[in-house]
């Protein structure tokens, strides 16, 4: 089937497997991200999500398999060939890390600016012509301080402009974290947990930022995140991962209800558990996931907790039968 | 001092200081008072039938600093105590205005200083206690003028045009104290000019490896390599290369020609060292620079037909645009004041003019590198050199090739390495490979660190600071006599006596050695010490290159230290 998500995507992941020496990170995974969609990443700890993240930003080498890249203007870009700063420079694919990787010992507008690296250092005429006074650098750096300011408006941040980023409190690093990923122009924005150590109104006003910038920005969005309320609230499309193999890929509402997801969030205590979430899934959804109405949309985006419920609440009964 | 009672009581906001804290403070101020009173009433001079003898009264000046410290407990117990002012019907100030004041702090800004100007005082090193009083008195001006905002907030705006000022006009007031018969005791203008300008040459160093080192993070253990190149690539091609390419019209101008090329040279060096060390990384990275280093020196020293290894090569000394400060035959003129005579005014053969040239020379180089690697520090370049030093990942993130970025700071410095080394070679008139020893490196590095990573300002307080003290060290005389004179003659009695009760061997390694053998331990132990209580440098404070509203400098302890 069809789904907006193949039709002309901005990142193709193509069988990307990732080895490590004998330990493989990702086999054989492929799907891909929409152009202007919110295309989520998830899966338990050590399924491979970071992983999947160094390969498209290029900080590492993928074993097999091809990422493509398609801007809208035609130009294509085979990721997993490029350095990782051309990722950036060329394909214009920004990141942000899990553990916030800022300047911290430099100010947040600072930040920004080392951000707009290579525009300015083109209109510095790579540093000789500022140096000796030609050229147009000084519009082109307070061209770069309004984009600064534009973004630090949008991430609330600009009464804290001239604070040292190090000092900022840890939500406002993940925000800034995204705006200076934002001022590299980025088609796609690849975000690593941004909702992580939020509190619920911090990731209120995420969920808001990252619209934004879907809507107005026409960026495309990859996030890994494990804040269900943010992953089930924004996502246009979510991809599921467990041991490196994707599990399954498809709206909030199909994956919410995908037998395979709930076995691989719920896990498994012990054996006997196992079979009872296995007939219980029989029990819950017997039809494969392209066939599964999609759940109403309308719906308080449940997470997979609640998902849990149904299926715990059959064991007893099943496990009185089985006495 | 047991005696000082805790002043304040529960009254209002009054500070209560306990026992401990007040005696601290008694201490202090003895510590404060005693080395201030030793120059001015310990020592006496006398004229004793017609010679000038002087003797020592240290007595008096232990008894007023007691009486200093005994004063100040009074004060404590009668005045600053709102019970005790109650019950003499004193009005008793609201808090105890006593400032909460370390101690380090303390010994680093007062006691030491004082020290050493006693101690060069003691000596008749007027000159150098002078500058040291000088320093303070500035410092303490800027404290008293601008009370509410600490003293690295005030480097930009008031300390940098100083110094710029305090740089031009040192030898023009050396030499017009010496016209209008102020001579410089002890330390003629000479001295005083030639070791201003050879201070200034390591300043011009520690700015270049300031951007290796203090901004892109990188430490280079083998400065003095590009040091080296410059110095040699003057000295070869104004002897050999350029008479044979251009004949010997060239070689009086042979500086002026030399000097972009030799920047060149080093800068191309520093690329092609930058190019095998690029994945190299903290202490790695510092061995193979290291190494690097003293690859070059071998090289200089074993390359016998190019370089004439250890023997040196005999450089033509800087001139004046083509014409030279050397005396003529009847002593009257060189070509330099002969030029000023036939066309501005008359002027006499002085051997200073030369010194006063090589000074500004060496002046125009270093204000060229301190402007030029600030004004990098606020273009593009630059802020990725200092995004660099904080998180390498993240600027390849944004798109930064890190790889340019560390070859560009490593050619830079090394450029500036390589002016200096050439003018080092101008100003000595000869070189060998003995000038490059991985030492000076280690100065280079020690004066970066030492003037706070990636300050400008820093750096010239910390290399007048090393390189001055090993000038005074090379003043003093034999080991004896310095410690007798540095300490006057009882002290210096006391010092004797202790040094008789050493082992005769011991003694005997120590009598009659040079104080200079003694100037890395000293300069290491000051270093050590600065270590312990400003472990950032002078200079703690980063200054943001851009900012929206306000700028407010960064503290050191946010600074990343670089990982190369």
């Amino acid at each position: 089937m069809m789904r907006e998500w193949d039709n002309s995507p901005e990142l193709e992941v193509q069988h990307l497997t990732m080895r490590f020496g004998g330990l493989v990170a990702i086999g054989d995974l492929s799907f891909n991200v929409a152009r202007k969609q919110i295309t989520a990443l998830i899966g338990p700890n050590g399924a491979g999500k970071t992983t999947v993240f160094n390969c498209i930003t290029g900080f590492y080498k993928p074993t097999e398999g091809m990422l493509k890249l398609n801007h809208d203007n035609g130009k294509q870009f085979l990721l997993e060939r490029m350095d990782d700063f051309r990722v950036n420079r060329e394909a214009h694919v920004a990141r942000t890390f899990q553990n916030i990787r800022l300047f911290s010992g430099m100010t947040v507008v600072e930040n920004l600016m080392v951000a707009q690296h290579n525009t300015l250092m083109k209109a510095s005429g790579y540093t000789i012509g500022a140096l000796l006074g030609l050229g147009s650098y000084k519009r082109a750096a307070a061209e770069a301080l309004d984009k600064a300011s534009y973004w630090l408006e949008k991430v609330n941040l600009i009464d804290r402009a001239d604070d040292p980023a190090g000092d900022l409190s840890y939500g406002a690093q993940r925000r800034l974290e995204i705006a200076r990923a934002m001022c590299t122009n980025p088609r796609l924005l690849c975000l690593d947990e941004p909702a992580a150590g939020l509190n619920p109104q911090e990731s209120g006003e995420l969920n808001k930022l990252l619209r934004t910038i879907r809507d107005e920005h026409n960026a495309a969005i990859l996030l890994i995140e494990h804040d269900m309320s943010v992953v089930m609230g924004i996502s246009d499309h979510i991809v599921v991962l467990d041991y490196g193999r994707k599990i399954a890929d498809g709206t909030p509402a199909e994956v919410k209800i995908d037998p395979a997801v709930i076995r691989a969030y719920l896990g498994v205590e012990d054996e006997e558990d196992e079979e009872l979430v296995e007939e219980a899934i029989v029990a819950v959804a017997p039809a494969p996931i392209a066939a599964t109405k999609p759940a109403p949309t309308k719906q308080a985006p449940a997470k997979p907790a609640p998902a849990k419920k149904p299926v715990k609440a059959k064991a007893p009964a099943k496990k009185a039968a089985r006495k | 001092m047991s005696a000082a009672p805790k002043s304040g009581g529960a009254k209002g906001e009054a500070k209560v200081l306990s026992p401990s804290e007040i005696a601290k403070d008694l201490l202090i101020s003895g510590l404060i008072t005693v080395p201030i009173l030793v120059p001015i009433v310990a020592i006496r001079t006398q004229l004793d039938q017609g010679i000038l003898t002087w003797h020592s009264r240290f007595w008096l000046a232990g008894l007023l600093g007691a009486l200093v410290v005994i004063g100040r407990g009074l004060m404590y117990v009668f005045v600053w105590n709102p019970r005790a002012a109650a019950a003499l019907d004193i009005a008793a100030p609201d808090a105890v205005v006593v400032p909460k004041i370390k101690l380090s702090r303390i010994i680093l800004s007062w006691v030491l200083p004082l020290i050493i100007v006693a101690i060069l005082i003691a000596n008749a090193r007027y000159i150098f206690a002078g500058l040291i009083l000088v320093l303070i008195a500035g410092r303490e001006a800027l404290r008293i003028v601008f009370p509410d905002r600490k003293l690295s907030d005030l480097i930009g705006p008031y300390v940098a045009p100083g110094l710029l000022v305090f740089g031009i006009m040192l030898p023009i007031v050396a030499h017009l104290g010496k016209a209008y018969g102020v001579e410089l005791p002890n330390f003629g203008e000479l001295r005083l000019i030639d070791l201003a300008g050879y201070i200034l040459i390591y300043i011009m160093l520690g700015w270049g490896l300031n951007v290796v080192v203090g901004l892109a993070g990188l430490l280079d253990l083998g400065y003095v390599a590009f040091y080296a190149v410059g110095a040699y690539s003057y000295a070869l091609l104004s002897t050999v290369y350029f008479p044979r390419w251009f004949g010997v019209g060239i070689v009086p101008y042979a500086f002026y020609v030399t000097l972009p090329v030799a920047g060149l040279l080093a800068g191309l060096w520093g690329v092609i060292l930058g190019f095998p060390v690029l994945r190299l990384r903290g202490d790695y990275l510092a061995i193979v620079t290291l190494a690097f280093g003293e690859i070059i020196r071998l090289v200089l020293i074993n390359w016998f037909s190019f370089t004439s290894g250890p023997q040196g090569i005999n450089v033509p000394k800087l001139t004046f645009f083509g014409y030279t400060f050397k005396q003529d035959a009847d002593g009257d003129y060189s070509e330099f004041s002969k030029f000023i005579s036939d066309h501005f005014f008359p002027l006499a053969y002085d051997r200073i003019h030369s010194y006063i040239f090589l000074y500004y020379v060496i002046f125009a180089l270093a204000l060229v590198t301190y402007f030029v690697t600030k004004r990098l520090r606020r273009l593009p370049i630059g802020r990725a050199w200092e995004a660099l030093r904080e998180d390498e990942i993240a600027c390849r993130s944004l798109g930064i090739n890190t790889t340019n970025t560390k070859l560009t700071a490593f050619a830079i410095g090394a450029m500036f390495g390589g002016f200096a080394g050439s003018f080092f070679a101008a100003r000595q008139g000869f070189i060998s490979p003995e000038s490059f020893v991985y030492l000076e490196s280690a100065l280079i590095l020690a004066i970066v660190v030492l003037g706070g990573l990636g300050s400008p300002i820093g750096i010239v307080f910390s290399a007048t600071a090393i390189m001055g003290s090993f000038e005074v060290f090379r003043e003093l005389g034999s080991a004896g006599d310095a410690i007798k004179s540095m300490m006057g003659e009882t002290v210096g009695g006391w010092l004797s006596w202790l040094f008789a009760q050493f082992p005769t061997q011991l003694q005997d390694s120590f009598i009659g050695t040079d104080p200079v053998q003694f100037r890395m331990i000293a300069v290491g132990m000051a270093m050590v010490v600065m270590m312990l209580f400003r472990p950032r440098g002078f200079v703690t404070k980063r200054e943001p290159t851009v900012y929206l509203k306000e700028k407010k400098s960064i503290s050191g302890d946010m600074v990343a230290e670089g990982h190369g």
